[in-house]
């Protein structure tokens, strides 16, 4: 502690100071200002690609600032690497986690602790650390069997044992449920109260404004502000995350009609051996009206996803109806014909071709006769109605890139995200399949997209939403249903529940659906 | 059949596992870090010349173990530069390797073929090695086939329950996180590869100084592939490698003692085995992916490149 006390007390844990970092194609930061006092719970505000990852990438010693400087307790340091970062006392907990799946909890927290524990002198520590704190985690179970919010507990857990003076968590919330992250909430209070400073990087509003005391706002690279969370509106902070006024979308009520998807009793394996099987799903979507499905991916989404589109076909064909007609044993191309339009939720290899332009991705599910739109005539493909369409949904849903002959996997997620959604939608679907429609798009192209699929359901399409983000399924949807440990809940209207009941669903503490009724007085 | 059959079968079983164990324990080594190395065969071949040579020269067995490891090694630097550094094809790249081993070492010895070194010699303990019935069948070998037996146990404690061990394994799971938290992934591949090559050199020394002590232009025929194929039979455990290598090794001698038993199956088919072990066991093993996914190294085969 030989650092020069500044004016007014003790040094502020960390702060960074006209911290720029380009990459050839763009400027992530361009001098950043930072301050973290200590006990502070800080948040970094800023959407997809205004370079919060980036900053915390630095402070943690993953990359080095091209320009500005580091101070840590008041000293100028350099971060040469995470160990270094480690030794000054930051810990990180990563948005896509760094566990190894086939190790235990302890062997996996041994790895990354920079004294040579054993995995098995750690167990008790880990046990402690983790009761503490109420985060429980057993310190001798496989990674590859646990959810994702143990594991992130895991990840936590891994960092509080080299008791951090600073934690970074990087949008820890994006895989909780609401009540999981009341809980994680107050396990970092008590952190904070106890002195370790906390960064918590987030695009959510809400969670900033409840757990937040100070907040610095990124814009594209830039330092856009900073702010008192608590003394902010949602519409405030929104404004200086994106520059403009909260763009909203409009669901006005609608009547239903005819039953256009249907599950009855739908039962499937799955095929990944770590995978989450299907257990006699019932659900009915009718013509005008958008339901949601909630749930943290990993309770049988995925398995759905292909049950739905056709990937995986049913033992029963009867458990699927599209259009009224068994579906359940068709392949994927037999359901477009029906009127099946589908927006996976992998962009690149179940959305699109990464190498392909963006006219031959508009070709792959376009050329379907049913969808008259022209792209293929006996049997040969007609390049300037392909060219046309391509350049249609470019134009329509304002997709930033190089033109219609620009290859799919040079697109940012958002915009290739708006092609996809554009493609199937202009595609004039009968039923419309969307998984996680905005994961990883930016505010701004998040509301064309919901706006664009809350249109379909105007013009009379049976739409199916699978998104993790509640606050977007209450936003679009008429009934919501969850989809828990491979079960799903009944549908129920929004009107008739809230965030709290469907967060204890998605917990899987539900009724098994008896439904097909709750919804037909709507009908 | 009969024991005066049996005992020499028996033994002849356990010289022909030795070099399977120590080529399959490199390459398990190998792989649980991630690389695929297809040149095991080349390797052992490189190994056998080398050693045969430098036995020769030097009139000491365990010189020419120490020069066929080094040898190996010295290949397997080849490979571990153009798959880890050079970032190229790992199946391409070990398969070059085997037809570089192959080509190699067939030069280097074109003229010693047909010259005979003493074989290794076989370890006598008293009291032990002359008891009827166990001692020919356990304790008149040389030393390599103890060491290899040994070293099954060894290499599955250090693989399991040391820090090594685990960052080995954690390595081949997941490079990129393991780079992420710190540790030096491609320093630590290449020093299994070259761990795999030691061993592998000393099993191909093992065959044109224990087995058969002579060179012969490609005398390894094929036990560099089984050896690969008992890695996957024994889904990446140590103690599978010596269960397999003996049972291959098993196998393979039966094809020379099968007229004692009086067994009439032609040897080819006998040859055949080992290979069709494997496709069946894979099979077995395939129906639960569970114990694929816990074992395999999920990144084999795969480059890794960090970036800055």
């Amino acid at each position: 502690m030989n650092a020069p006390a500044p004016p007014g007390g003790t040094p502020p844990r960390l702060q960074l100071t006209g911290i720029s970092k380009i990459y050839p194609s763009v400027v992530a930061n361009d001098k950043v200002n930072l301050t973290v006092q200590a006990g502070e719970i800080h948040a970094v505000l800023g959407e997809n690609g205004a370079g919060k990852s980036t900053l915390m990438k630095i402070i943690y010693g993953v990359t080095h600032p091209d320009a500005g400087e580091v101070f840590w307790e008041g000293r100028p340091v350099h971060i040469e690497s995470p160990r270094a970062a480690r030794k000054l006392g930051i810990g990180m907990v990563f948005q896509h986690f760094s566990l190894f799946e086939t190790l235990t909890v302890a062997e996996n927290i041994s790895l990354a602790m920079d004294e040579k524990a054993a995995p098995a002198a750690l167990a008790p520590r880990i046990k402690q650390v983790s009761e503490d704190y109420g985060l429980p985690v057993d310190p001798m179970r496989l990674v590859h069997s646990m959810s994702v919010g143990e594991r992130q507990r895991v990840e936590i857990v891994r960092c509080l044992l080299q008791q951090p003076k600073l934690l970074i968590m990087d949008e820890p919330t994006s895989v909780l449920t609401p009540q999981a992250v009341l809980k994680l909430f107050e396990s970092l209070r008590r952190l904070a109260a106890e002195g370790c400073s906390i960064l918590y990087i987030s695009h959510k509003l809400d969670e900033i404004q409840a757990l937040c005391d100070q907040a610095t706002v990124l814009r594209a690279g830039r330092l856009s502000g900073t702010a008192r969370p608590k003394q902010e509106t949602p519409r405030s902070l929104a404004e200086l995350m994106i520059g403009k006024e909260l763009p909203v979308c409009h669901l006005e009520p609608r009547p239903t009609a005819e039953v256009r998807l249907a599950l009855r009793k739908l039962n499937l394996n799955s095929d990944d051996p770590f995978g989450t099987a299907l257990k006699d799903l019932d659900l009915e979507v009718r013509s005008g009206e958008i339901v949601g499905i909630a749930g943290i991916s990993g309770n049988g989404q995925q398995e759905l996803l292909k049950a739905l589109s056709g990937e995986a076909r049913l033992a029963d064909p009867a458990a699927l109806q599209i259009m009224g007609q068994d579906a359940g044993g068709l392949d994927p191309a037999a359901r477009r014909e029906r009127g099946l339009c589908f927006v996976p939720e992998e962009r690149l290899g179940r959305g699109a071709v990464p190498d392909l332009s963006l006219a031959d991705n508009a070709l792959l599910t376009g050329y379907v006769p049913q969808y008259g739109t022209g792209m293929v005539r006996r049997g040969l493909v007609q390049r300037a109605a392909v060219t046309d369409f391509a350049r249609k949904v470019i134009e329509r849903f304002n997709v930033k890139c190089g033109g219609a002959g620009a290859a799919a996997g040079s697109l940012s997620g958002g915009n290739l995200q708006k092609f996809i959604v554009g493609r199937e939608t202009l595609l004039a679907p009968k039923l419309m399949v969307v998984a996680q429609p905005t994961w990883g798009v930016d505010i701004g192209a998040s509301m064309l997209i919901r706006q664009a699929i809350i249109d379909l359901r105007d013009a009379g399409v049976a739409v199916l939403v699978l998104s993790e983000e509640l606050e977007e399924l209450f936003m679009m949807s008429d009934r919501i249903a969850v989809l828990a440990d491979g079960r799903l809940s009944q549908a129920v209207p929004i009107a008739s529940t809230s965030v709290n009941q469907i967060g204890i669903w998605m917990s899987g503490t539900f009724a098994a659906s008896a439904d097909g009724g709750a919804h037909h007085a709507q009908a | 059949m009969n024991v005066e059959h049996l005992i020499p079968f028996l033994a002849s079983t356990a010289g022909a596992a030795t070099p399977l164990i120590l080529a399959a324990l490199g390459e398990l080594v190998t792989e649980r870090s991630g690389v695929l190395n297809l040149g095991v065969e080349g390797m052992m071949l490189v190994g056998a010349v080398c050693g045969f040579i430098a036995t020769l020269a030097s009139g000491s067995a365990s010189f020419g173990l120490l020069v066929a490891a080094l040898a190996a090694m010295a290949a397997s630097m080849i490979f571990a530069f153009l798959v880890l550094t050079l970032q190229t094809n790992q199946v391409a790249t070990g398969l070059a390797l085997t037809l570089f081993g192959v080509g190699l070492s067939a030069f280097v010895g074109r003229d010693f073929a047909g010259q005979t070194v003493p074989p290794l010699e076989h370890l006598h303990f008293p009291v032990l090695s002359d008891l009827p019935f166990l001692g020919p069948l356990l304790f008149r070998f040389d030393a390599l086939v103890y060491a290899s037996v040994l070293a099954v146990p060894l290499v599955g404690y250090i693989l399991t329950k040391t820090r090594l061990g685990l960052v080995i394994r954690a390595i081949g799971e997941a490079p990129a996180s393991a780079h992420a938290i710190g540790y030096p992934v491609i320093a630590l591949r290449y020093a299994m590869v070259l761990f795999g090559g030691a061993l592998a050199g000393i099993a191909g020394a093992y065959l044109s100084l224990g087995l058969t002590p002579m060179w012969v232009e490609g005398m390894t025929a094929g036990r560099g592939w089984i050896a690969l194929a008992l890695v996957v039979f024994a889904t990446w455990k140590p103690r599978g490698v010596l269960l397999g290598a003996y049972l291959f090794g098993g196998v393979t001698v039966l094809q020379f003692h099968g007229q004692g038993f009086g067994l009439a199956i032609p040897s080819q088919f006998l040859s055949m085995l080992p290979y069709l072990a494997t496709i069946v066991v894979l099979v077995l093993i395939c129906r639960d992916p569970r114990t694929i996914l816990l074992n395999k190294p999920m990144s084999l085969g795969q480059n890794f490149k960090a970036d800055s």
